[in-house]
């Protein structure tokens, strides 16, 4: 990167919320925008809801809150006439999730009259190009130790690629005034417009590390807020615009341990930031400087690829057990409804007791054997290959639970106290992680098609 | 005596890093806890694998970070986030052995 030609510039981005949709303050959204800022990066994905957004296809954000803090972006773009990035669409990024937030983003425009040159860049991944590099050998495990097969993305019900700063700044090149990806990098969307410009791509990747999440590298850390970055040659400040809030070096350094690994080298789509000669200083109470970090390129282009399985359809019951008698006999009872439920129907299902006042937070990490509580949660689930094996098999265990006799038994009219009628909840279909890999690719915009769009 | 992790951080977390690691951050509250904290070396993998009764080698990595004033424990979760069976989809509740463990510590 050409330093000088950032020598003496400045360049401010604002990011409005850690997650588009969980709300935007208006005040700090008004705070920033005073500040001028040269472009807006938002992020709206995560795997950390679990898998079952990216296979289904749908949003894990509310559509009104999402709509709410769409079209404040939208309106303080158009005012100040400034680009808006968005990365991971619709919270899994594939191609059900750009559509959906498309679909929300071009109501806002019919209902506004805005007319933004629009970019949409696909993430998902097709199957047949990527057994194809399994075969070449440019795939590799990560945090897993299990190689990618051919099977396991045949199986896979959607599987996307984490595109880095090319696609977007490709869509700036072509002029687009807000951009609208998929399955993205987080901090790319934040990083992209300050890239192009020229400034130092390790500066730029931290600044968006720390932006992508919004206010959660402010103190009080509670609730959904903004956070400004302000990048320069050799350093970037970073400032909440809420006045209620403060960066301190103990805030910004704490976020920068947050869900990863390793926080001295954090790897990212083309290679990685060395953090191990980072600065944190504290220029005045509300602002950090930060320096020194440094990009290092990795040899091969790589991508993250996420992808996950449909594994059946989930159906549950919620029930309380208060008795003591049988509390002091609860993991028999359970055996005895297993039991019960095998005689009539022997396999093809998962039966399974989360038992909370027991271990139904750590499960097999609990160490804490015996049971304090005075009364317990159990929360019944069967997961099954059919929504109606599911139903069944869940009734007959609800029902087994609630009738099953045991030794000493007082209170023979019941053993369950449901809180809800009816008991059994289908909660529909259940997916897992199947792709947690890397693959490598010559050409950083090849898996993400871009499109213009008139809104 | 011994005082708890829990009594000494300012902040102790769990949360997943990616859908297949479980990362762990102690915070400190200053320099001085955090620098008292690491002449202890009281954690290595061998002793945090005993607080979750996993093996050793689940036990990725334990990195002191001294601009948070942090230690950081990486490790290999039991199941992938989500998967069926599982009971914390985000990770976020599973700090409470290193919190509650004890550790040499005599009040100043």
């Amino acid at each position: 990167m050409n330093a000088k030609r950032t020598a003496g510039h400045r360049m401010t981005i604002l990011a409005p919320e850690g997650m588009l949709g969980y709300g935007i303050p208006p005040r700090s959204m008004a705070e920033g925008m005073k500040r001028n800022p040269d472009a807006l990066g938002v992020d709206a994905g995560s795997t950390d809801p679990g898998p079952y957004y990216l296979g289904a296809g749908v949003p894990f954000t509310n559509r009104r809150a999402f709509k709410r803090d769409l079209a404040m972006i939208l309106e303080a773009a158009k005012t100040r006439r400034i680009p808006v990035l968005i990365g991971s669409a619709g919270g899994g990024g594939g191609t059900p999730h750009l559509e959906w937030t498309l679909e929300v983003y071009r109501e806002i425009c019919r209902e506004r009259d805005y007319h933004f040159r629009t970019a949409v860049i696909g993430a998902e991944v097709d199957r047949g190009w990527l057994t194809r590099q399994i075969a070449r050998g440019r795939t590799s495990p990560l945090d897993l130790d299990t190689p990618l097969t051919a099977a396991e993305v045949n199986r896979s019900a959607r599987i996307v690629a984490q595109m880095g700063f090319e696609p977007f700044m490709r869509a700036l090149d072509m002029d687009a005034e807000v951009i609208i990806a998929g399955r993205a990098y987080d901090p790319a969307c934040i990083g992209a417009v300050p890239l192009r410009a020229g400034f130092d791509p390790g500066l730029v990747i931290h600044m968006g590390k720390i932006l992508e999440c919004g206010g959660a590298a402010a103190y009080p850390r509670h609730g959904s807020d903004s956070l400004l970055g302000f990048i320069e040659e050799d350093a970037f400040v970073v400032e909440p615009p809420n006045p209620d809030k403060v960066c301190t070096v103990a805030s910004v350094a704490a976020h920068t341990l947050y869900e990863k690994a390793d926080p001295y080298l954090l790897h990212l789509p083309g290679g990685a930031i060395d953090l191990t000669r980072t600065t944190f200083e504290q220029i005045n109470p509300r602002q950090v400087r930060v320096s020194g970090t440094r990009f290092v390129k990795a040899p091969h282009y790589t991508l993250k690829l996420e992808g996950v399985r449909r594994v059946g359809y989930r159906t549950l019951a919620i029930a309380g057990v208060r008795d003591p008698i049988l509390i002091s006999q609860i993991d028999a009872y359970l055996e005895n409804i297993r039991q019960r439920v095998a005689e009539t129907y022997p396999d093809g299902y998962r039966l399974i007791f989360h038992v909370y006042g027991r271990d139904g937070v750590m499960g097999r990490l609990e160490q804490v054997k015996e049971i304090r509580a005075h009364e317990i949660g159990l929360v019944i689930e069967v997961v099954a290959d059919d929504p109606d094996t599911s139903a069944a098999v869940l009734a007959l265990a609800r029902s087994a639970g609630l009738h099953v006799t045991y030794p000493g038994r007082k209170a023979i009219a019941g053993n369950l106290a449901f809180p809800f009628s009816p008991s059994d909840l289908k909660a529909g279909e259940v997916y897992e992680f199947n792709i947690h890999h890397l693959v490598v690719v010559d050409d950083p915009l090849e898996l993400f098609p871009i499109e213009i769009v008139e809104t | 005596m011994r005082r708890t992790i829990g009594d000494i951080a300012a902040f102790v977390t769990s949360k997943n890093a990616g859908p297949f690691l479980l990362t762990l951050d102690i915070v400190f509250p200053d320099r001085a806890t955090y620098e008292r904290f690491k002449a202890l070396k009281a954690l290595d993998r061998v002793t945090v694998a005993g607080l979750y009764g996993v093996m050793a080698e689940d036990v990725l990595k334990i990195i002191e970070f001294d601009p948070a004033h942090a230690v950081k424990i990486t490790m290999r979760r039991a199941w992938g986030s989500g998967a069926v069976g599982e009971g914390d989809v985000y990770g976020a509740q599973q700090h409470v052995p290193l919190m509650e463990h004890a550790v040499p510590w005599e009040d100043a």
